[in-house]
């Protein structure tokens, strides 16, 4: 078992012919994915030579999911076309919409995100601005290098894409079930609170490691979630803690506003709720590997 | 972004909120001419992006257009919480009776946005949250139906507003939710909304926060960037298209990821207080796939910040080779030399993940004296806060 995204997973790419979407379709195929197809209304019909591979071309998802029965779409498209991608994918009901874009106006996040609502929430969407997931050895949907590690029992939930490198890779001779990169901007789909839900009725997952950063209170929320329904053991880690206040660090979403949204607070809140919180990466890295072992 | 008062005033004006005649000025003796226009009397208010400034003595009233001139000449340059007065507004004064409070604004744990609005305006609303939080109203706003006329009738009623205005504050509502989604805004507020001797509902003041992954379809908020109070060296970066922080330390940051360049700061801090409490000096994250290019600005951005001591270059190659990296960094300095700009500072570089070991033998091969080459990132952090405390 992995969390969202299985060896049955049958992946379209959104913004396949560009030049982001070519490179990160190339690299989920070699790493097994099942790429069923590309989503491009003007070449549909076409087929893309992806080394060695032949990827359909459709004029949209309903007709990707129509011919090829998808069931995740990974969206490259740029900034001023993420939100009628992803309404496409909802009006499609893809199950999983994985949203890699970096620089979506906060107005069209929370836009397609009330529009899934009203569609009954029929897609999961998880990010924009985010790395996608893996779950190694089966599947990977979005940008995760996958040769960092292997499956394993560890589920690896994070807000940022490299700090799930560095967690991944420290801990790459235990493996993971699923790394889900849920994203940095402000208005995100699938939340910590999410994942740790799935991570918590996975049979694979033995323990659940949460990054978290600076801004918005989905760290203490997602503590407040952990302290009443998950049993398994979690490890945390805060970024952020020399931020300043008012200045916003990287992720859009990234910022300390008066004295809302600090590292300290979401540390205190997870390790009230019984998480134990990694001052480093590396110690992070450790305890997860205590917790693994005892 | 974050707007000045008198830009925010514009683009209420320009989507048909009500407000008083204004006018924005840097010379105290234009204050003349505006205040004659004005009939005499004029309010004279600092320009900075920070709350008090009435208590901090940034808002005055002049009675005439003499005292305008000195009132204005008195404010500019006054130093506000740290912030120094460029620029003071010129307004009409107004009959005041009433003041009420009123804002759109992004709500991030429910995904959507909120109205919130009080009849305790004039004060700041965290104070009314804090104190009286049942006089502030907050009522949740869908981003595809956006504010209609029901929705802020839905908003006047939960605030309470008086009988005799909730007509005008409807439109007041409607029109504000204009500015909020026309212009891409995370945030709009009024403070105070008045209503005057003659009974009329006009925004006094008001704040805007504008979305800066929005301007590709926001050309005209270019315009709006202070570039005056910009740091030297973060302007230089945002030339550069490079995302960068100046903060006040010594130990200069470059890394690869939002996240983990905010891990890295944090970590050299740590590391610091073993070291006579030096600390990062900047943010900056060259993002993925970085070329030597993007690492020679950002490596030049560094070494060009007087406060540096040393360099911390922390990258974790997952998409991003760091054989790449490491030809970058020599190439950079390369780069640099050849420009006649002597690199003195000392450069403690951590490589790790993909093409890690090609990355470190570049380094290694090219033996650059500088150039220090450390395993983990909590050793690196530590060599590179011990190199600045030395200096």
């Amino acid at each position: 078992m992995a969390i969202f995204l299985t060896e049955d997973s049958k992946v379209i790419v959104q913004g396949m012919t560009g030049s982001e979407g070519m490179k990160h379709t190339r690299r989920m195929l070699a790493s097994g994915t099942k790429i069923v197809g590309g989503v491009n209304p003007r070449k549909a019909g076409t087929t893309v030579d992806v080394d060695g591979t032949e990827v359909p071309v459709f004029g949209s998802v309903a007709e990707a999911i129509k011919q090829t029965g998808a069931d995740v779409s990974v969206i490259f498209v740029p900034p001023a076309f993420t939100k009628s991608a992803v309404v496409e994918a909802i009006d499609a009901e893809i199950p999983l919409a994985v949203v890699i874009t970096e620089g979506v106006p906060v107005h069209d996040s929370a836009s397609f995100w009330a529009y899934a609502g009203e569609k009954g929430n029929k897609t999961q969407i998880i990010g924009p601005n985010c790395p996608g997931l893996i779950s190694p050895g089966k599947s990977n949907a979005g940008i995760i290098p996958a040769d960092i590690t292997k499956a394993g029992k560890i589920g690896l939930v994070s807000k940022s894409g490299t700090l799930t490198y560095q967690l991944m890779y420290e801990l790459r001779d235990l493996g993971f079930s699923s790394a889900v990169g849920i994203g940095g901007d402000p208005v995100i789909g699938t939340t910590h609170i999410d994942a740790l839900r799935a991570f918590e009725a996975d049979p694979e997952t033995e323990i659940i490691v949460m990054i978290g950063e600076i801004g918005g209170d989905a760290e203490e929320r997602a503590a407040a979630f952990i302290k009443e329904n998950v049993t398994k053991p979690v490890v945390g880690y805060v970024a952020g803690f020399t931020a300043p206040e008012g200045k916003t660090m990287g992720h859009a979403g990234a910022i300390v506003s008066g004295s809302s949204g600090t590292a300290q607070a979401k540390k205190e809140a997870l390790e009230a709720a019984g998480v134990k919180v990694g001052k480093t990466p590396s110690e992070t890295a450790r305890l997860a590997r205590e917790l693994i072992k005892g | 972004m974050d707007l000045f008062e008198y830009q925010a005033r514009d683009l209420f004006a320009k989507h048909g909120v009500p407000v008083l005649d204004g006018e924005v000025i840097e010379n105290a003796e234009d204050a003349r001419a505006i205040a004659e226009r004005f009939g005499g009397r004029a309010v004279v208010k600092a320009q900075v992006k920070v709350g008090g400034r009435g208590k901090a003595g940034g808002v005055k009233l002049a009675a005439d257009p003499a005292d305008a001139v000195a009132k204005a000449d008195a404010i500019l340059g006054m130093d506000i919480k740290g912030h120094t007065v460029h620029k003071v507004m010129l307004a009409e004064t107004a009959d005041i009776k009433e003041e009420y409070y009123v804002s759109f604004l992004l709500d991030r744990a429910n995904r959507t946005f909120l109205a919130m609005a009080s009849k305790e305006g004039g004060v700041e609303i965290e104070v009314v949250a804090e104190e009286n939080p049942e006089a502030l109203a907050k009522v949740s706003v869908d981003a595809n139906e956006g504010c209609t006329a029901e929705k802020a009738a839905e908003i006047v009623a939960a605030a309470k507003f008086p009988a005799e205005i909730a007509d005008q504050v409807i439109v007041v509502l409607q029109r504000l939710w204009d500015v909020f989604i026309k212009e891409d805004a995370l945030l709009v507020e009024v403070n105070p909304l008045v209503k005057t001797g003659d009974g009329k509902v006009i925004a006094l003041d008001g704040k805007v926060s504008l979305d800066e992954n929005a301007e590709f379809r926001q050309a005209e908020h270019e315009a709006l960037v202070d570039h005056a109070a910009a740091n030297p060296l973060e302007a230089a970066a945002k030339a550069k298209n490079l995302n960068y922080v100046k903060l006040d330390g010594e130990v200069g940051i470059i890394g690869n990821g939002a996240g983990l360049v905010m891990s890295t700061l944090d970590v050299v801090a740590y590391a610091g207080e073993n070291h006579g409490g030096v600390k990062p000096a900047n943010f900056l994250d060259i993002g993925g796939g970085a070329s030597a290019e993007v690492m020679a600005n950002g490596l030049e951005i560094i070494l060009g910040d007087a406060d540096v001591k040393s360099v911390f270059v922390n990258v974790f190659g997952g998409i991003t080779a760091c054989d790449a990296v490491a030809n970058g960094i020599v190439q950079a300095l390369e780069l640099l030399e050849s420009k006649g700009e002597a690199v003195t500072k000392p450069l403690v570089v951590r490589l790790d993940g993909n093409n890690a070991e090609l990355g470190r033998k570049i380094l290694t091969d090219r033996n650059h004296p500088l150039v220090e080459q450390v395993d983990t990132m909590d050793g690196a952090a530590d060599r590179a806060a011990e190199l600045a405390n030395a200096k």
